[in-house]
């Protein structure tokens, strides 16, 4: 099997493997997630929508978005 | 791509709202900026003035002890466990985990320890929703702790998507009673309740989570198991859509609404109107609180029987 990206996901948390290589806004937006509600971090450091992503990297795309009782707690 | 202050590389985040690119350190910076005039604005607290921070061991909460921390402010936290599972199990863990590792003074505070249940059982048996049963509960503790600690201003981590979540929420009611509470700091009352200061609200819920991922802040990720349908999510999705159209929506949404209003509005008419509550004594606008209203079908539960703190702060 070639080396693929691998893509940690959250809500639910599970991996996903994509074929490299493509920028994370592409990225995101095969997913069908907004720049907005996500981070995206490769080995530990925070990367933008410009950056390029590639086979065999490790990649989380961490949600950002909390809410309930937490949004209007006061 | 440069850094749009210092030209470093790499850059670790893009800011669209403020058509800017920013390196680490910048970013850092930039945050720092935000807080402090937050805090300033709105004469939040001084710096010999003790603050607690209502810390759920998400984000917000660990980001805004890191930031007041780091900016010289006497704060201190105090954690709800709600009694929601493993979830909540998980985030006492990760605030005791910080709190321990910076030193920092913490209370810790089991709903289960008071009501005999935490947030499910309270919202079943009271045949409410479970946001607005943890929210009921959590606002009561938060106060009431304050108060017995001697400590007269809450902080909490409401970010810039939260108040434009809520704004537009309170606005697609007419909810106009709630939008002189949406100032990110409410007056004290007597002595019976804390000022509340929201000094993240000039930050977006992204800037503050890069910031906690920069500073390598171990937070609670999962989102609340019983918050899946909250409105606020939904309110912040459609924000978040129009924000990827046009950067800056929710900023402008927001802090327009604020600029439009005086830094200190006056009390509403429902804060003029402000009393004890006849049960528990805490502060209301009716003859019960919505506290004692919440908890009273929970069977044996006879609120506020003395302080809080003496079964709960942390030595």
């Amino acid at each position: 099997m070639p080396p693929l990206m691998i893509i940690k996901c959250h809500h639910p948390a599970r991996d996903v493997t994509m074929k490299g290589p493509c920028r994370v806004r592409a990225l995101l937006k095969e997913l069908n997630l907004l720049p907005e509600t996500v981070l995206v971090i490769r080995n530990d450091t925070l990367i933008t929508e410009d950056e390029l992503v590639a086979d065999e990297d490790r990649i989380e795309i961490r949600p950002v978005i909390s809410g309930g009782a937490g949004a209007d707690a006061l | 791509m440069r850094c749009k202050r210092c030209r470093a590389t790499p850059v670790a985040i893009l800011l669209p709202r403020h058509h800017t690119a920013l390196c680490a350190g910048c970013f850092d910076q930039y945050v720092i900026g935000q807080v402090e005039r937050a805090i300033q604005d709105y004469r939040m607290f001084r710096k010999d003035e003790a603050v607690l921070i209502a810390v759920s061991g998400g984000k917000d909460s660990l980001a805004l002890w890191d930031l007041l921390h780091r900016l010289g402010y006497q704060a201190a936290g105090l954690h709800v466990q709600q009694g929601i599972g493993g979830y909540s199990e998980i985030s006492e863990m990760k605030t005791r985990a910080f709190a321990d590792a910076r030193q920092l003074p913490l209370t810790v505070y089991a709903l289960a320890n008071e009501y005999g249940g935490g947030v499910p059982e309270i919202a079943e048996t009271a045949r409410r929703s479970a946001c607005s049963a943890c929210g009921t509960l959590k606002r009561y503790a938060f106060n009431k702790i304050a108060r017995e600690l001697g400590v007269h201003v809450v902080a909490t981590g409401h970010n810039l998507d939260d108040e434009a979540a809520r704004l537009l929420g309170n606005l697609l009611h007419w909810q106009t009673d709630y939008l002189a509470k949406q100032s990110p700091a409410l007056p004290a009352w007597e002595s019976k309740l804390a000022r509340k200061v929201k000094p993240l609200y000039r930050l977006a819920e992204r800037e503050i989570a890069a910031y906690a991922v920069l500073r390598k802040i171990d937070y609670m990720i999962d989102e609340c198991p019983m918050s899946h349908d909250a409105k606020s999510l939904q309110y912040k999705g459609v924000l978040n859509q129009l924000e990827q159209q046009s950067p800056g929506t929710k900023q402008f949404f927001y802090l327009e609404f604020l600029r439009r209003q005086p830094l200190a509005p006056p009390a509403s008419a429902a804060e003029a109107a402000l009393r004890e509550c006849a049960q528990c004594g805490e502060p209301t606008t009716s003859e019960l609180c919505g506290h004692c209203r919440l908890v009273a079908p929970m069977a044996g539960v006879r609120p506020l029987p003395g302080p809080f703190i003496q079964l709960h702060q942390e030595p």
